[in-house]
């Protein structure tokens, strides 16, 4: 099998590489273990915090004189505009694996960093990383991808000062075409049906297009609503405003639409109501289709851009 | 005159062209077919009628049927909105114009090609590009993927089953029933064509949790249904069927299959029909021998038992078991087999129906059917009869 190699006249990689090369590909990463400490190019220094807080508009008194916000743990170990994490470092490695593979985009990258104490100015400081997991492939509504998880650890001299978990969903970027059907690819997504939209209802979907989720709010009594209409039912005052919503919510039902054919989808969609945390209820499709979803489930809303002018929110499961 | 509507006027006639897939005549011409044969049924001609009912979904205004027809001037035309909510609520209308003297004779119909054109089971993307307050409604629900009416109702049925713990069996207990009284309906799609329960298990899943046994026909064909005053009626060829309830609905919060944003996602707008066709008539569930409760979906049967009363809430999939509602049962439904096994005709076949089992006529006749239920299009505002002797 040669490489995938893209071509300007095909919508797809001509060639995939297939999960089971992935997976061996990943266990020959994870095998590899932690790599050798690559030290920081610079000691944490006063400037590059001070730069760091003017950044933030961070205030806090005791970041200028001498200790290190924990947040910046990362920045020290950054390998410069021009530098690299080394040929055995396995993020890259993956990275480049599943690039191979045809899972060339990213998203939905998370991190979550520990701190076991505060770093001062003078320590300097080292980073090793390893292959924590490659999982998939997962049918998700941007694509089908593979979860890479990563886990990094920070030392001063062999003391441990902070570590991080970070994930990155690689995946296979569907086929955009605007007319007629795709080859071989995913629907067309131009023909995704479109909201009617008016002077009542197109705050919600401006909110959508900046990832908000906009719950219109009575600004007379306080009267929280969806779906939004001029006048508040509670009060009937017009005067209306809203509030970004959470996105946090669990499912109060769903369903599984197998047929009829829908245009712009791919079958089958996961469609749950969800009740969010601010006590109003929410249609909306649910991104991957999880088998074993149910009633109570928790999810977190997150962003489906059809285009410039649309942005359909998607439950993604919080478990 | 007194008051109520109970009783002021009467059913003489009902007519209907058959029932199949492809009917190979325009949706004009099937109405007319089905008004012709309801008046005769009557003993009327068409320059008796002075009035026309029909759905706002109808693709055949009064006028054109008139015309088609030779009536003649019409003294009444009215149309009803919400779909299959519409079916009891066209009777309704011509009862309330008979009962005022607005009208003498009323005909009702609906008449469609449902199966061989425009299908309602398909995604319907017209409706979610209408620029009025139905497609603005539609906004919420058409461009995440809730298109189809089967998945509108996959969702309450879903959240029924969390709540009450009904199964996909107790749905599919509506279907065998259906189907078992279609299979003796010669005129039904589905004659001679039972199903199992196993049957209903293993159809595929159109939108789990609703399987394709769960989900009705769609149809070609039209019925038309003739209301009178009692005096005329009573002059008739028929025995006259007394209205003795009419009544429409929609509850608090209500929407067009996406009511989901009330505490309980239930269909209380049956609710609302339920209490007025009781206080209208002044009879209870006990009085009611058999119904037709519309089925485009199986959960919804069960939770219109509910709704009107013949069981409590949550406590339909016992009230079903064990041959309730087939033939000899307590309560027989859809006797003519319903949308699923007769034919998806928007409700008005189950009016057809009620009046045959009043009238004593029915090919799975009730014993002592004095009084018969009847309900319209649930999931959506709705309306529901009350048919005497």
């Amino acid at each position: 099998m040669s490489a995938s190699v893209d071509s300007p006249s095909s919508v797809e990689p001509v060639e995939t590489r297939s999960h089971d090369w992935i997976m061996a590909e990943a266990e020959r990463l994870k095998a590899q273990g932690e790599t050798e400490p690559r030290l920081a190019r610079d000691a944490v220094s006063q400037p590059i915090i001070n730069a760091w807080l003017e950044a933030m508009e961070e205030t806090d008194p005791r970041f200028a004189d001498g200790v290190a916000p924990p947040a910046m743990a990362q920045v020290w170990t950054m390998p410069g505009l021009r530098g690299s994490r080394g040929a055995s470092d396995p993020l890259s490695g993956a990275m480049a694996m599943l690039d191979a593979a045809g899972y060339t985009s990213v998203l939905g990258t998370n991190c979550d960093q520990v701190y076991e104490r505060y770093l001062r100015v003078g320590e300097q400081v080292s980073v090793t990383t390893r292959l924590d997991s490659v999982v998939g492939p997962k049918q998700t509504g941007v694509g089908e991808g593979y979860f890479v998880t990563t886990r990094n650890v920070w030392r001063v001299g062999d003391e441990e000062v902070a570590s991080m978990l970070f994930r990155v969903l690689k995946f296979k970027p569907r086929a955009r075409v605007s007319t007629g059907a795709t080859d071989g690819g995913g629907p067309d997504r131009s023909q995704i049906i479109r909201p009617v939209v008016n002077r009542d209802t197109e705050f919600f979907w401006e909110g959508t297009r900046h990832g908000e989720l906009r719950l219109q709010r009575c600004n007379a009594c306080g009267e929280l609503r969806h779906p939004p209409g001029p006048v508040c039912p509670v009060c009937h005052a017009m005067d209306r405003g809203h509030v970004v919503a959470s996105g946090r919510g669990r499912i109060f039902s769903f369903l599984v639409h197998h047929a009829p054919k829908m245009p712009g989808r791919e079958l089958p969609v996961t469609i749950a109501l969800v009740d969010l945390e601010e006590g109003v209820r929410f249609v909306a499709d649910v991104r991957g289709n999880p088998e074993d979803l149910a009633v109570g489930d928790p999810v977190v809303v997150g962003w489906d851009k059809v285009d410039d002018e649309l942005t359909l929110p998607i439950w993604e499961v919080a478990r | 005159m007194s008051r109520g509507l109970s009783g002021q006027a009467a059913i003489a006639g009902i007519g209907a062209t058959e029932f199949s897939k492809e009917s190979g005549r325009s949706e004009l011409q099937l109405s007319a077919e089905a008004t012709l044969a309801a008046l005769a049924d009557a003993g009327l001609a068409p320059a008796d009628v002075d009035g026309l009912v029909t759905f706002t979904m109808d693709n055949t205004s009064e006028i054109a049927l008139a015309r088609e027809l030779g009536m003649g001037s019409l003294r009444f035309f009215s149309r009803i909105n919400y779909g299959g909510g519409a079916a009891c609520a066209t009777v309704q209308q011509a009862a309330m114009a008979v009962a005022t003297g607005v009208a003498e004779v009323v005909v009702c119909y609906r008449g469609f090609n449902e199966r061989s054109g425009q299908r309602f089971g398909q995604v319907q993307s017209w409706a979610a590009a209408q620029v009025n307050t139905n497609g603005l409604d539609n906004a919420w629900t058409y461009p995440h993927g809730l298109s189809t009416p089967a998945a509108t109702v996959a969702m309450q049925a879903r959240r029924y089953m969390h709540e009450y713990g009904a199964t996909s069996e107790d749905f599919g207990v509506v279907a065998v029933a259906d189907r078992k009284h279609a299979a003796t309906n010669p005129d039904a799609f589905f004659f001679g064509r039972p199903i199992t329960l196993e049957d209903h298990q293993s159809s595929r899943m159109i939108a789990d949790p609703l399987r394709l046994l769960d989900c009705c026909q769609e149809s070609d064909g039209a019925v038309a249904i003739v209301v009178t005053t009692p005096e005329r009626a009573a002059d008739l060829a028929q025995v006259p069927v007394s209205i003795v309830a009419a009544a429409q609905g929609s509850a608090g919060d209500q929407f067009v299959m996406t009511s989901y944003y009330r505490d309980d996602i239930g269909v209380p707008e049956m609710g609302v029909v339920g209490r007025e066709l009781w206080r209208q008539s002044g009879l209870t569930h006990s009085d009611i021998a058999t119904a037709v409760l519309y089925d485009h979906f199986t959960p919804y049967v069960l939770m219109q038992l509910e709704e009107l009363g013949f069981c409590g809430r949550g406590e339909a999939p016992g009230f079903i078991a064990n041959g309730a509602i087939e033939l000899g049962g307590r309560l027989p439904l859809n006797t003519h087999g319903g949308q699923l096994g007769e034919a998806y005709i928007h409700g008005m076949n189950g009016i057809a129906e009620g009046v045959r089992q009043v009238r004593g006529t029915s090919v799975n006749q009730v014993d002592e059917a004095h009084h018969v239920l009847v309900t319209a299009g649930t999931g959506v505002p709705t309306s529901g009869l009350i048919l005497s002797k």
